[in-house]
């Protein structure tokens, strides 16, 4: 691979072929499908956290055992979300995306394979 | 506000030769590598993005050694050994953030770019106008967090070397900005990511032996640490374990707890030296993997800070910490000195040194590469210009930049460094975020709505930090010491009441960009849309990485 790109460059009438294909469609809808209820779901999670900790001052101090708090816990309990997100995200995109974004890829820049 | 007869002197402790060594064997071994790795250091694409050559880990590392800069170690220590819950936000809001950028930014920004933000920002608007905005507001963002990592290497200067005059501290930043600017003349990108990579590994590593010995000294109970850290704090007891205590005040500290937790969790996404970082890999995959050992990594170093905020408080207690001359910053160093002595306290602050020197490093080689190749480069030669002459351009660039940090490094000494940061994120997530999101995936989005996203955005955050209680007129109840960063309390010119601007500037700018996209009879350009909207999910065209 070079700095100069291949034989194979395509010009814009081929990206707008491509978007326009079902094969990008549908790796689109699957991307997004995936990744806007993902971001979501994980916004929601950390303001109901933040607004918790910001106006249920009691709830959030109970204790649990010793000087552990419920608070605490919520606390950590978004460590363990970010963590498990990024790694379904990672398994997901590795083999929901890849292959077929790799597939389209080498359709348009007309590199064998 | 407080006797400093019944302190420790805090300046006295450990002995700056032991320190200065520690540091200067840093200095000498990553600069032998930064000259080794700048050998091939030939074209804009090597000084910029270091040949786009670096692997997934590498750039990951990397990435956390940009990010966790000294408000994330000196900083989120100091907040949560004196606010205890309340400094944890930071931690919390700092790393979920990362989860905007994996989803929703890292791999479609690496496809469709080349060197900085505005690349991708501009690729289906109107060229110059868009590039200029974005370059614009990179600069701003890279000058506000360039401020928060001086006004940090500051205090530690003070606490270090046991100087207390402003003259003697002015001279130690100066060194410092000197050091980091030949780091990026002479290495570029390359050089400042194996300096990002070593730091980030001293960091991980002095942090977690840092925390593994607090534990141990309560064999390792964390419950039995946190009511230590109780009893050692008499003024806050069981609230230094609850939410509130910095932010439960009134109904409007409340609404700034609010405003920093959206300003924390959307900015990171809009930051321009993270961004470009995801330019130095081959590909989206290779981002992808270098964002999930990011988060690996910071995510990690949190629960650390955690532990060693909590440990500052009950080891150090929060009078010594108050009393000391960096103030909150000097917590985790202060408690290096109490748990392994000079040693341990020369290690910790040789590597908060290294890593202020990194993210500095870091700010400058971005705000430089977006001024030679968005200012200088498409914008006043219209892309008329090699590659080397806008590396030229970079290197002058470089200076200026280093020269305005080490002034604003003298002005910004004092501030909680965690708080400084948090603003410029405030900035990123206003005048970044919406249009990077706007223009990967709103198809109508267009010139307008990005001039007035990213200026508006801009100037009401700017704005309202400057008319906000941070600039002038907070003034402690107690001690009737000024808070502000205008320390002469007779001048107040304050409007807004929260710290942080977020929530109404963020809001503000998603809001600008919609109704300037909806008034505009501009057309979508539908062949670069194609063109961005192909080549952000396949990869298509998408700049390769550079074999030498």
């Amino acid at each position: 691979m070079s700095e100069t790109r291949s034989a194979g460059d395509p010009d814009l009438t081929t990206y707008r072929d491509v978007q326009l294909s079902p094969d990008f469609s549908e790796l689109r809808r699957r991307f997004r499908r995936f990744v806007f209820p993902m971001t979501g779901l994980f916004l929601v999670w950390y303001f109901v956290y933040v607004l918790l900790a910001d106006y249920a001052h009691g709830f959030m101090s109970t204790k649990v055992g010793g000087n552990i708090t419920v608070g605490l816990l919520f606390g950590l309990g978004q460590f363990v979300s970010t963590f498990a997100i990024t790694m379904i995200y990672v398994r997901w995109a590795d083999k929901k995306v890849d292959p077929d974004a790799e597939k389209l890829r080498h359709q348009i820049e007309g590199e064998p394979r | 506000m407080t006797a400093p007869l019944m302190l420790p002197m805090a300046t006295d402790i450990g002995n700056p030769v032991v320190n200065i060594a520690i540091f200067a064997l840093f200095v000498i071994a990553t600069l032998a590598i930064v000259i080794k790795a700048s050998r091939n250091n030939k074209t804009a694409a090597d000084f910029y993005a270091g040949g786009r050559s670096f692997t997934g880990p590498q750039n990951g590392v990397a990435i956390a050694g940009d990010y966790l800069s000294a408000a994330s170690f000196l900083g989120i220590a100091g907040a949560i050994a004196l606010n205890g819950y309340d400094g944890f936000l930071y931690s919390i809001g700092f790393l979920v953030a990362w989860l905007v950028a994996l989803l929703l930014v890292a791999e479609l920004l690496r496809n469709t770019g080349r060197f900085t933000m505005a690349d991708v920002l501009s690729f289906r608007l109107k060229q110059r106008p868009v590039r200029m905005a974005a370059a614009l507001s990179t600069l701003v963002v890279c000058f506000f967090y360039l401020l928060a990592q001086m006004a940090g290497a500051g205090g530690l200067v003070a606490l270090l070397l046991g100087i207390d005059e402003r003259a003697g501290q002015s001279l130690v930043i100066a060194i410092v900005g000197i050091i980091m600017i030949t780091y990026v003349l002479v290495g570029g990108m390359k050089g400042t990511t194996w300096v990002q990579i070593i730091k980030a590994a001293l960091l991980v590593f002095g942090a977690g032996l840092m925390t593994i010995w607090v534990l141990a000294k309560y064999s390792f109970n964390l419950s039995g640490l946190l009511g230590a850290a109780v009893d050692k704090n008499p003024a806050a007891g069981e609230r230094l374990l609850n939410p509130g205590l910095q932010y439960g005040a009134t109904g409007i500290s409340k609404l700034d707890f609010i405003s920093l937790a959206l300003a924390l969790v959307l900015g990171t996404a809009g930051l321009p030296h993270v961004l470009m970082r995801f330019y130095t890999v081959p590909n989206s995959k290779e981002a992808r993997r270098s964002v999930t050992w990011a988060i690996w990594i910071i995510g990690i170093f949190y629960l650390f800070t955690l532990v060693l905020g909590y440990g500052a408080a009950a080891i150090v207690g929060p009078d010594a910490i108050r009393a000391a001359p960096g103030k909150a910053n000097s917590a985790a160093p202060l408690l290096a000195f109490e748990l392994g002595g000079e040693l341990l306290l020369g290690v910790i602050s040789a590597v908060a040194f290294a890593t202020i020197l990194a993210v500095v490093a870091g700010l400058t080689i971005t705000a430089s590469t977006s001024f030679a190749h968005d200012i200088y480069g498409q914008v006043i030669k219209k892309g008329q210009i090699s590659g080397d002459g806008e590396v030229k351009v970079a290197r002058i660039t470089a200076l200026v930049i280093g020269a305005v940090a080490i002034v604003g490094g003298i002005f910004a000494n004092g501030q909680n460094v965690a708080f400084l940061v948090a603003l410029a994120f405030a900035v990123a997530a206003s005048a970044n975020l919406p249009t990077i999101l706007y223009s990967l995936f709103w198809r109508r989005f267009n010139t307008r709505g990005a001039l007035w996203s990213i200026y508006g955005g801009l100037a009401a955050s700017i704005i309202l930090i400057a008319f906000s209680p941070v600039v002038s007129g907070k003034v402690d109840a107690k001690t009737g010491k000024s808070l502000s960063m205008i320390t002469d309390t007779g001048i107040d010119f304050s409007w807004f009441p929260l710290d942080n601007p977020g929530i109404v500037s963020i809001p503000l700018a998603f809001l600008l960009g919609w109704i300037g996209t909806i008034t505009s009879k501009e057309q979508v350009d539908v062949d670069k849309f194609a063109e961005m909207e192909v080549r952000s999910l396949t990869g298509a065209g998408a700049e390769k990485a550079i074999e030498h």
